[in-house]
């Protein structure tokens, strides 16, 4: 990493950084509980573990607000529990019952929750860019009565580095700058698309110089520092807020883990991976708090108890869920409308 | 009370009568506001709604199809025009993989209800890309429906149904049925998805068809009138939902069918509509079902070679002798 980072942000209130501590270990846990799950064959498919970039979710989701939008990729398990997708129905859906939140429909890639505003699971790389511009646009008009006040919303879209070369990327940014629409684009940029580095990807690897180039402010972030995310997302929504269009972030970051679980991890040198580690987004933050006399080891105990009665009442929750009827296979096909049974055709 | 009007101010009528009854309709695609649309079938609807209603695109067509999911899935009613449907192409990611999956892949969360609608099918001496029917590209998917009207009347009622539906329907419009005069029923004129329509009765023949091709169905019909052949033509309306009743009902009644259709023969709408007919009704079968499609070629320029590579009124006279067994 040759980028130069303004200062990491002031430590918050205790209150404050144990939250982002716990959301960081919530999703490490659940994650790791995940893998373990995955060689138990509780949960089948694709699984892509957030492992490593935790401080992203963490630092970024809880600065939106209820009425805000999150959409996110394949890899969006962080982001919905940090989001308060219950950590019950996440697991549920992973093992595909029908009390998961997408009602085993989608699984680990397709976390789907309208409660709370969280569009995707979308796993086609680059797919989410213009649905998020398109959810934009939608709260654009129903925001219209207040815009440019506070009431402006604002959708956060994820994505990794891989989809920067998608042509849905260029298309949304350019729709979303000439527009003005309130996207706020989350690329977390870990250096591989699957197992290609970013060097053969992209012609130009300062990603947020390329978003610069659609006309919308775009910043460079530590993904790994939880605090800096935190304070880059917190900049760009209130800048949202008051009317400033689409704002752009790269989270520089690290997957520690296979890009999926059937990856053998052939194209990056162990040495690389044990040096990202060195700087784990937990870590980071935990060290910083004992610094700033705000956690101990009982502190941090405290913190692993609660997220493994958490992560622990998700499993049981997920054993004990059920099936989905074999008669609603062809259920949601089509919507149930005016009567029609969703089958129609 | 009828009206005669033209194909175009048929769908025009449509949007403008849906985009006054529910504001959440707009209008979206390349030169629909201050162009009044490539096939002006959007004329005046800037004028009388504003450009948050009727939004120029730049071209874009993968990013403003998505665009419309996103807008739809929470609750807005986006009608995207492809200038045709050639283009529509670059937007199948957004209309396969996010529209058509939306509702099942989030367990009935998140509906789609957003509408697809331009041109499409041969056109005039446009060659390979501007030239082709793009049915089957959008009917394949579970989640889509799909509509090809033939008729003014049926052009407004079936957009008009499209726009009210909860699900993505894809409106295939016919390229060369824009200047088509036609009566269309006053006042709201809604036709349902789904439902098939006689266009004309006979008991020798089913010609079953769906878009344009109606038309040559119908001057088929009317040339084996004159040597004592009696042709029943019936126009889907509807791919999905397919009205597989009136095709068996019509294919009972006569026992021989051909189905017309200008797009490839090969996994073709036919191929579909062949595949229920032989499932259902197969005992009341007196001959093979036989189709006529445009040739398994990529459209040619050349005049001779085009009017050979579309279907033709000959090639279906043709294919009702066949299975009539007159050849």
């Amino acid at each position: 990493m040759t980028h130069l980072y303004p200062p990491s942000p002031p430590l918050p209130d205790r209150a404050h950084a144990r939250t982002l501590l716990r959301h960081m270990v919530l999703v490490r846990r659940f994650e790791e509980k995940c893998a373990e799950l995955y060689t138990r064959e509780k949960i089948r498919g694709f699984l892509h573990l957030y492992i490593g970039e935790e401080a992203v979710a963490a630092g970024s989701v809880p600065v939106l607000g209820p009425d805000d939008s999150v959409v996110g990729t394949y890899r969006e398990h962080g982001q919905a529990l940090v989001r308060g997708v219950p950590a019950t129905t996440v697991m549920a859906e992973m093992f595909g019952k029908v009390e998961g939140c997408a009602r085993g429909r989608g699984g680990s890639m397709h976390i789907f929750d309208a409660g709370t505003r969280f569009f995707g699971g979308n796993a086609i790389v680059g797919g989410g860019l213009p649905i998020a511009v398109g959810l934009a646009l939608a709260a654009r008009r129903e925001g219209s009565a207040h815009r440019g006040s506070d009431g402006t919303r604002v959708t956060a879209c994820y994505f990794g580095d891989g989809a920067a070369a998608e042509g849905e990327f260029h298309e949304s940014m350019n729709l979303a700058a000439l527009w003005d629409l309130p996207v706020l684009f989350c690329c977390e940029n870990n250096f591989y698309a699957m197992g290609t580095p970013i060097e053969i990807s992209h012609s130009e690897t300062d990603l947020a110089l390329r978003a610069a180039s659609y006309g919308m402010p775009a910043w460079t972030v530590d993904g790994m520092d939880v605090l800096a995310v935190e304070d880059a997302t917190r900049r760009a929504v209130e800048a949202m807020r008051g009317g400033g269009g689409p704002h752009f972030l790269e989270f520089r970051t690290y997957r520690f883990r296979a890009h999926s679980m059937f990856d053998p991890e052939l194209y990056r040198a162990k040495e690389e991976v044990e040096k990202w580690k060195k700087r784990d987004p937990i870590t980071l933050l935990a060290d910083r708090m004992r610094e700033g006399g705000m956690l101990d080891d009982d502190g941090m105990e405290e913190v692993e108890a609660e997220v493994r009665a958490e992560v622990e009442e998700a499993v049981r929750f997920a054993e004990a869920g059920t099936w989905e009827p074999v008669e609603d296979l062809t259920r949601f096909v089509y919507s149930e409308q005016d009567g029609d049974d969703g089958e129609a055709a | 009370m009828m009206a005669e009007i033209t194909y175009r101010e048929a769908l025009n009528q449509a949007l403008a009568e849906e985009m006054d009854r529910d504001d959440s309709v707009f209008l979206m695609g390349e030169e629909v506001a201050e162009y009044d649309g490539a096939y002006k079938v959007s004329k005046g609807l800037l004028e009388r709604f504003d450009d948050r209603r009727v939004v120029d695109t730049p071209i874009s067509e993968l990013g403003f199809a998505g665009l419309g999911v996103g807008a739809a899935m929470v609750g807005l009613r986006p009608v995207i025009e492809f200038m045709t449907f050639n283009f529509s192409l670059l937007a199948l990611d957004q209309v396969i993989n996010s529209a058509a999956k939306m509702l099942y892949m989030s367990g009935g969360q998140i509906s789609v209800p957003i509408v697809f609608r331009g041109p499409t099918g041969a056109a005039l001496q446009l060659s390979a890309q501007h030239s082709q029917a793009a049915h089957t590209w959008y009917v394949h998917a579970p989640g889509v429906k799909v509509v090809a009207p033939a008729t003014p009347a049926d052009a407004k009622g079936l957009l008009k149904a499209a726009i009210r539906d909860g699900d993505p329907v894809a409106v295939m419009e016919g390229e060369l049925l824009y200047n088509l005069k036609g009566e269309v029923p006053d006042g709201d004129h809604v036709v349902p998805l789904g439902k098939a329509e006689v266009k004309r009765e006979g008991s020798d023949v089913s010609l079953i068809t769906h878009g344009a091709p109606v038309h040559l169905a119908l001057q088929a019909a009317a040339k084996l009138e004159k040597e004592g052949v009696d042709v029943e033509v019936l126009d889907l309306r509807s791919i999905r939902p397919l009205d597989v009743d009136a095709i068996l009902e019509t294919v009972r009644k006569t026992n021989r069918a051909v189905y017309l259709e200008e797009g490839w023969p090969f996994v073709g709408v036919g191929t579909q509509i062949i595949s229920v007919i032989q499932e259902e009704a197969f005992d009341h079968l007196d001959a093979p079902v036989l189709r006529v499609t445009q040739a398994d070629i990529p459209m040619p320029y050349a005049k001779n070679l085009e009017q050979l590579a579309k279907p033709s009124a000959d090639r279906v006279v043709e294919a009702c002798n066949r299975v009539l067994y007159r050849s």
